[in-house]
């Protein structure tokens, strides 16, 4: 196969700037004709914001776009799909309620006398298809096909409409494996006819099955670009995970392990389609540290003991009594207090006040009939904005105007306010500034010392490293290793994670 | 306290302000107005006549504004009204006594709320369609109550309660200040006001910190069916009869206008019930003064639609906005860049 390395697309300084966040730091990523490019990163590594930037649905706040040899300014989506930028999302974005010629050629049907000549557009759309090897029926209704067909078409209309760049941003999400087998071959043919494909996924075998470069972001900023046959997956996972390994070596694990008693403890905890069944003990004054790439159930795992997601398997003992935690006020009942991954959907109340914000889980445990007095509400309030150093001109303000660390720590607030006995921490650390940030940790470290039960989810290694005495090791929505005592490590934990994934190569 | 009460003030201010600018056109308009005189003990006069005239769809608008707090919308008071007024009539004529036509029609009230609410809290169909079941089916639910004609009643009790006095006020009027000013001690006295508010902020939110939404949100739909009912008391109460065609049509629409007029979010949160209790006396100011201006009743509807208009746009937030970016330049323009 002989590939003339000219690059197609070059993105050079690309710096994207929200309020009081830098999403995109001034990243370079190039694409070549004909190449698959493989764009890594864990949630809010900037993937998407490089995507959008490249795309026109945001304009870029430095750095300059170049495609061929011009440079580009795409005002929207529709004008870099004009220049040959075309992208094909998760969620196919097609109308699923008209048929599939009409998805392909929509907004420039064939016309014959004004109107829409609909026998030569079906006779286009099949032979359209018919490069993708796909012999369907092109008058029948889109949603009648299976996502990965709806996927292809998607591909199609994109190809015909960009023919230059294509972007699959998380194509194989929902796909089996026969069909990700089906959307790569396709993927290959259009490398061959010279087009550039940035694929997006966190599937990291797909990664090595079919991509000739990668790129890994993280924390906005470009981590590097490799081929593909030169990198190992332990360095991969490092390159998306951690910084140098030999860094975090150096740093010493401060805390001894203080192994107070079991006061949690869950047997064959799970449930189907979420997270295979696992054994896990907390013991009092503990960190327990969760580690694993995007997608392998580690939300999951959160949300299946904070009773958001009912278990199917297993039970789960609080001091050795068996507990029912059917729903999150069944896990507050018993001590329990989680902190949301994602804190707009799930943790602030935008436009409750900071003061009502912190109040609310104690309030709710409460009940309806017994308030919180103002002032009793004002002295929680002040107390926690001064004790967690929450920066804002006063406890009046609606949450959502906090930048995103303060209002973490608001929300960590709200918790302590109910005096829990375990916390269950989702990326606590994320997407907040290095001050805040720090600052999180050293609160993680004396809740810890202060006899609280903790678990972490962080994709900072580091960070886990640094606070946990144990931590555990997800893939594929499996606990797959348990790393104790000096087995602690960044080395480790990329291990446990690429020995996972070999495995199942093997298989 | 005193800050509460500024704070308070400040809130209610473009509604306080409209309701002055509506009653002085009225007085404008009409110059005896604002005469107000006592006959057989009790007060008489326009003023007086807003007050009374505007108590079913203040009434509404009590519970319309939680129900609209927590995100919902209850489209089916005006036909709760209806049925509620002919269980009322039907109860009276086959000679039950009072107090019990009222704990039944109450109880009917509640019920048409309980189903409301099993739909949105239970079932999660969306409000609008929800309630939507229940404005369709409701006024078939009352005439088949009513047997399909007007059903006249004339106990002297029962009639009392639309156009009785007491302490020189009329009946409705103390009713709708006496409830309104009950729900708002339970809701701003209790942690409901605030569990309301989280709710319809963010609901998944509120319930990942132990808010029991769903009971919540059936509880709110109750109260606007309880509402309702004490509405459609009035309503056959002051017609001494259930017309079940009739009685409350297009209220909810006037009672969703008051909460949005007394300066509430059709998207939930923040609430001000006394927002919607003053919203309700615009609307009624609006059109009693149609009325006694002598307009050809055509242009009755046109003009409450261009006055109304005009009261959303000044709440808008874009002219609030810019009415603040004005006067505080720089502090609010990077929040509105944040949003």
């Amino acid at each position: 196969m002989i590939h003339d390395f000219e690059t197609v697309l070059a993105a050079s300084g690309i710096s994207k700037f929200f309020p009081g966040a830098i999403a995109l730091d001034k990243v370079d990523f190039s694409l070549r004709k004909g190449e698959v490019h493989a764009l890594l990163g864990e949630n809010g590594a900037g993937k998407s914001t490089l995507i959008k930037c490249i795309t026109g649905a945001y304009h870029r706040d430095q750095g300059r776009l170049v495609l061929d040899g011009a440079e580009i300014n795409p005002s929207d989506t529709l004008a870099a799909q004009k220049l040959g930028i075309g992208t094909v999302y998760q969620e196919v974005n097609l109308l699923s309620n008209l048929s599939v010629a009409e998805n392909l050629y929509l907004g420039r049907q064939p016309k014959r006398f004004g109107m829409i000549d609909v026998r030569a557009m079906n006779r286009q759309a099949r032979l359209l298809l018919d490069q993708y090897g796909m012999d369907i029926d092109v008058t029948a209704q889109l949603d009648r096909f299976s996502v990965a067909v709806q996927q292809v078409v998607a591909i199609a209309r994109a190809v015909d409409l960009s023919g230059k760049v294509l972007i699959l941003d998380e194509p194989t999400a929902s796909l089996d494996t026969q069909e990700v087998a089906m959307l790569f071959r396709i993927m290959r043919d259009l490398k061959d006819r010279g087009l550039g494909i940035v694929f997006i996924t966190h599937f990291l075998e797909q990664v090595y099955e079919v991509s000739d470069r990668i790129t890994v972001l993280r924390n906005g900023k470009l981590v590097g670009t490799r081929e593909t046959s030169e990198l190992s997956r332990q360095s991969l996972i490092s390159m998306m995970l951690g910084h140098e390994l030999a860094k975090a070596e150096a740093t010493a694990r401060a805390h001894s392990v203080a192994a107070g008693p079991v006061k949690y403890s869950f047997e064959g905890y799970g449930k189907r389609g979420k997270v295979k069944p696992f054994d896990l003990e907390v013991r009092v004054g503990e960190v327990v540290g969760v580690a694993g790439l995007l997608g392998s159930g580690r939300t999951e795992t959160a949300e299946l003991l904070f009773g958001i997601e009912h278990a199917d398997s297993g039970t789960a003992k609080v001091d050795g009594r068996q507990v029912s935690l059917s729903n999150p006020r069944a896990a507050i009942r018993n001590g329990f207090g989680f902190c949301p991954e994602d804190r707009k959907t799930d943790g602030i109340i935008g436009d409750l006040s900071i003061r009502e914000n912190i109040a609310l889980a104690l309030q709710a445990r409460r009940g309806w009939a017994r308030p919180i007095s103002r002032a009793d509400q004002n002295a929680l309030a002040d107390r926690y904005i001064s004790a967690l150093d929450i920066r804002t001109t006063d406890r009046e303000k609606p949450i959502r105007l906090l930048s995103g660390g303060n209002q973490q720590k608001a929300i960590l607030a709200r918790w302590l306010a109910t005096n829990p006995d375990f916390l269950i921490l989702d990326e606590p650390t994320r997407g907040i500034d290095v001050g805040a940030h720090a600052e999180i940790i050293r609160l993680i470290e004396e809740l810890c010392a202060n006899g609280m039960s903790l678990i972490v989810i962080s994709s900072e290694l580091e960070e886990l490293i640094a606070y946990s005495s144990r931590i555990l090791v997800l893939r594929d929505r499996e606990h797959v290793a348990e790393l104790t005592g000096d087995n602690v490590s960044t080395a480790r934990i990329v291990d446990a994670i690429a020995a996972a994934q070999k495995e199942t190569e093997d298989a | 306290m005193k800050s509460s009460l500024n704070a308070l003030l400040t809130r209610l201010a473009p509604q306080i302000i409209a309701l002055a600018v509506i009653l002085l056109l009225n007085f404008i308009m009409f110059p005896q107005f604002f005469n107000v005189v006592i006959q057989n003990g009790r007060l008489y006069g326009s003023l007086i006549d807003v007050l009374n005239r505007g108590a079913p769809v203040a009434l509404l608008a009590i519970g319309m504004t939680l129900v609209i707090a927590t995100k919902g919308i209850d489209l089916s008071v005006g036909a709760v009204i209806a049925i509620c007024g002919a269980v009322a009539a039907s109860s009276i004529v086959s000679g039950h006594s009072l107090a019990s036509t009222l704990l039944v029609t109450i109880g009917v009230g509640l019920l048409c709320g309980v189903w409301n609410g099993f739909l949105v809290a239970l079932l999660n169909i969306q409000p609008i369609i929800a309630t939507l079941v229940l404005m369709v089916a409701g006024r078939g639910i009352a005439q088949l109550v009513t047997e399909g004609v007007i059903m006249t009643f004339n106990d002297e009790g029962l009639i009392a309660l639309g156009s009785g006095a007491f302490a020189f006020l009329p009946m409705p009027v103390i009713i709708w200040l006496v409830v309104g000013a009950l729900v708002i001690l339970l809701v701003r006295r209790t942690a409901l006001g605030m569990l309301i508010e989280a709710t319809g902020i963010n609901r998944r939110a509120s319930t990942l910190s132990g808010v029991r939404t769903p009971v919540l949100l059936m509880a709110v739909y109750m109260l606007s069916g309880l509402c309702a009912s004490i509405a459609g008391i009035i309503v056959a109460a002051d017609i001494k009869g259930a017309d079940a065609n009739n009685a409350g049509l297009w209220l909810e629409l006037d009672a969703i206008l008051a909460v949005v007029v007394g300066g509430n979010s059709l998207l939930g949160g923040r609430f001000s019930i006394l927002g919607s209790l003053i919203g309700a006396m615009i609307i009624q100011a609006v059109n009693t003064g149609i009325l006694l201006s002598g307009f050809p009743p055509e242009f009755n509807l046109i003009i409450k639609a261009v006055i109304v208009i005009v009261i959303l746009v000044i709440q808008s937030p874009a002219v609030q906005s810019a009415a603040v970016v004005l006067s505080r330049r720089s502090s609010r323009v990077t929040e509105g860049q944040v949003q």
